[in-house]
């Protein structure tokens, strides 16, 4: 028969190694609906039965997304069966979930994982006894040698045929008779196989249950209050305490410890230098600088892998767009046509795909070290730094991923547990300088007489808008969520496993190929038609015709926005500001066209033609401010996109960059102005005294969303 | 009031009771930070703060502040 399995654990207990065993290769990835949490299906090897991935949780509290998705799937859904992945070498806590699913009241089995692991160890689990007392088959496995797995296929398809429910273990009296009491006020009101679960959930005073059966709670009120004199506890710590009594009394029956090394284990030495007082941070910074330079590294005599292969994509395309406007030119093509493959989809798509190879090695990276374990200790090690702008530990390496090129960084946001903490990461990365806007930050520099701080600024800068984003976007309610509280694990470490890691690369690698083929291509037709033609649609020549286009005429007719940002009314700057949507290098390249009439134009003619436009600092660092923080280019904006799963927060996010670094590029004008002694006109100085204003009120304004209990604690 | 964040690095204490409320209580239980559960501290993060600590046989980290709501024997 066939049938919906559904496969739930906690994290890091060999989940997504278990689910490529029994699915292999017939794997489709989503989103569930509303969270940006990846939703994995695919078909169990051998079967025609459907295996769907839950997301990682520790518990069905209904305190994160992750959470609220395994419920509401278990409940909503119905699935045929369960698989709960539990890991054998840290049995009590990952029971602790399994005490919860059993509840649930689904067909079930536990499939005990990493059992190698615990024989190493030279431990050993008495599994009829475990599988007794919960009342649940388990059955043992080694997800990442395949051992058993056929035999673990076979029992859950037994127990799906035979819809063999759980038998839940029962607590103390006390609690068990508050538990009957809910399950008489519940009784027709909420599905019969699920009472218990929604039974402890009313106990515990679960919103979610709360809607279903509004009131039900206040009729067993009393029950509750007696349980929690008896207990001089709360009803829900109540619950928790007796689930763990209970896997500690079993542990302590069925696993028996072989005597531990004195000198530890392997992970508790590799973490003795890792997370050192001293030399945490000093192997950190290594280790990321090792990763960046893998990546990035570009040098006449030797280059990384990343750079290496980058410089081969490029040639590539451009040799082929090279030969495809030889080829056109032979045949008699149309004009028109040639540039539009050539130099509009060609280049645009082209110079999106040619950052494939960074992001492939910085993936590889990233994914080995995730893999590992060294994630959650560079959280541990950073987390302090972060906790002062709202953010964790873990919001760190997407930033730093996203100076190389923001569309990894983005997507690297990933990684963060906390879906607040994720959004405003995947909105904020893209202030940092990226490789695509060096070529803006020489031309800058060149125009200000070689000035290096540029560089400096644009860094620094970056950094303070990201703290700034932090402070400011947690006190909206979308992206308030709950204080992320640091609660983390920290997993052993293991080897890494080579097919999660490219089938993890192959994930980002597609999605990001994908991108460029849609969105982007879309994004570089609109481009080029409006800078290739006029009004009456007559196809100008690019060289010479530029200043009659569709997008000159446009950046003229906002031109005047830019007035107070003294960038005059010169359309040019708009222009190039619009082409920098498109790739942020676009930018340099646009100002040749237009101030030089030369696409070739080298970086240092076309800082002069810069410096001779607009005459004075204060307005070429405005200009500088303005494109390097306002909406990234339209890679970056899809893959904004992606992680944030809608086009209003998307829509919202660009309108957020842009008012910030209009408001950036304001306060340099006036400032450096000033200093400078150029002339500002007086209302220039009003509207930058207003958006300062404006600014200071959203960092220093009390965050209504900041929860009590929090306050308490500190 | 003696609580978790008063414990020296390197002891180990018996948990009493969780105090506070909401998600942040809710998650610490559900790590399995309960009644009568034994955890040593282990070190303390390169810049003090947050900390990490062994119980039921795993590692797990949080931060003082967070430790602070742990009242210990």
């Amino acid at each position: 028969m066939n049938h919906i399995i559904a496969l739930a654990g906690n994290p890091n207990c060999g989940k997504t190694t278990l689910f490529n065993a029994l699915t292999g290769s017939s794997q489709r990835v989503g989103n569930w609906p509303g969270v940006t949490i990846d939703k994995k299906v695919g078909r169990i090897k051998g079967t025609d039965s459907e295996l769907v991935d839950l997301p990682g949780i520790y518990s069905l509290s209904p305190y994160s997304p992750e959470e609220i998705v395994t419920r509401n799937f278990i409940v909503g859904e119905k699935p045929d069966a369960l698989i709960n992945i539990v890991d054998a070498t840290n049995i009590e806590r990952n029971l602790y979930l399994s005490l919860q699913l059993i509840d649930m009241g689904i067909p079930m089995v536990i499939a005990l994982n990493m059992m190698d692991e615990v024989e190493k160890r030279g431990d050993k689990i008495d599994i009829d006894v475990l599988s007794k007392g919960l009342g649940v088959p388990i059955i043992p496995i080694s997800a990442a040698k395949k051992e058993n797995i056929d035999g673990l296929v076979e029992k859950i398809m037994e127990v799906a045929d035979s819809h063999q429910l759980p038998i839940p273990a029962s607590y103390e009296d006390s609690l068990e008779e508050v538990a009957a009491a809910a399950e008489k006020v519940l009784r027709g009101k909420v599905p019969t196989d699920n009472m218990r679960f929604y039974a402890f959930k009313l106990i515990e005073d679960d919103q979610l249950v709360n809607e279903v059966v509004p009131g039900a709670r206040e009729s067993i009120k009393e029950d509750i209050q007696r349980l929690e004199t008896e207990h001089d506890d709360s009803a829900d710590s109540i619950i928790a305490n007796s689930r763990y009594d209970k896997i500690t009394g079993l542990v302590q029956k069925a696993v028996t410890h072989a005597p531990r090394l004195e000198k530890g284990t392997l992970s508790d030495r590799i973490d003795r230098y890792v997370t050192n007082k001293y030399l945490g941070i000093p192997i950190f910074i290594a280790i990321i600088a090792f990763v960046y330079f893998l990546a990035m590294f570009d040098s006449p005599d030797w280059s990384s892998p990343g750079a290496w292969a980058t410089g081969v994509l490029n040639d590539a395309f451009a040799n082929f767009s090279a030969g495809v406007a030889d080829w056109c030119a032979s045949e008699g093509v149309n004009e028109i046509l040639t540039s539009l493959l050539t130099d509009g989809i060609m280049s645009g798509v082209g110079a999106v795909l040619g950052f494939l190879p960074q992001i492939i090695v910085m993936f590889a990276c990233l994914n080995i070290l995730e893999e590992i374990g060294y994630m959650a200790r560079v959280a541990f090690v950073m987390d302090r730094i972060f906790r002062y702008f709202n953010l964790s530990g873990k919001s760190f390496i997407p930033l730093l991923v996203g100076t190389g090129c923001g569309v990894p960084g983005v997507m690297s946001s990933r990684t963060i547990e906390s879906e607040c903490d994720r959004r405003i990461t995947a909105m904020t990365v893209t202030f940092m300088p990226c490789s695509a806007k060096l070529p803006v930050i020489s031309a800058i520099a060149g125009a200000l007489a070689g000035n290096m701080w540029v560089a400096v600024y644009a860094y620094f800068m970056g950094i303070v808008l990201v703290i700034m984003s932090g402070i400011i976007l947690k006190k909206f309610q979308r992206l308030s969520g709950d204080p992320a509280p640091f609660i983390m694990e920290l997993p052993p470490y293991h080897a890494p496993k080579v097919m999660s890691i490219i089938k993890g690369i192959w994930e980002r690698c597609w999605a990001f190929i994908k991108n460029a083929m849609t969105v982007v291509l879309l994004a570089t037709v609109v481009i080029w038609v409006l800078s290739h033609f006029d009004f009456a649609f007559h196809y100008l020549d690019p060289n010479t015709q530029m200043d009659d286009s569709i997008l000159s005429a446009l950046a003229g007719a906002i031109a005047y926005l830019f007035m107070p940002l003294g960038w005059g009314d010169n359309w040019e700057l708009t222009a190039a500001t619009i082409t920098g949507f498109m790739a942020k290098e676009d930018i340099v390249a646009t100002l040749g066209v237009l101030l030089l009439g030369d696409t070739e134009a080298s970086i240092s003619s076309i800082s002069a033609a810069l410096a001779d436009l607009l005459g004075n600092g204060a307005a070429i660092m405005s200009f500088f401010s303005f494109n390097i923080f306002c909406a990234p280019c339209v890679a970056a904006v899809t893959a904004i996109h992606r992680e944030l799963g809608s086009w209003k927060s998307t829509g919202l996010t660009l309108l957020y960059h842009t008012l910030l670094s209009y408001s950036v590029a304001l306060f340099v004008y006036v400032i450096y102005g000033t200093l400078d002694g150029t002339y500002i006109e007086p209302y220039v100085y009003v509207l930058a005294v207003a958006s300062a204003a404006l600014l200071i009120y959203l960092l220093v304004a009390k965050d209504p969303f900041r929860q009590k209990s929090r306050k308490v604690s500190e | 009031m003696r609580t978790l964040r008063d414990v020296p690095v390197g002891s180990s204490a018996k948990v009493k009771k969780i105090n506070g409320e909401g998600a942040v209580k809710r998650h610490i239980m559900d790590m399995g930070i309960t009644k009568g559960v034994t955890i040593t501290i282990r070190k303390t993060a390169p810049l003090g703060d947050p900390i990490e600590i062994t119980l039921r046989g795993y590692e797990l980290t949080l931060r003082k502040a967070d430790a602070g709501m742990i009242e210990i024997e």
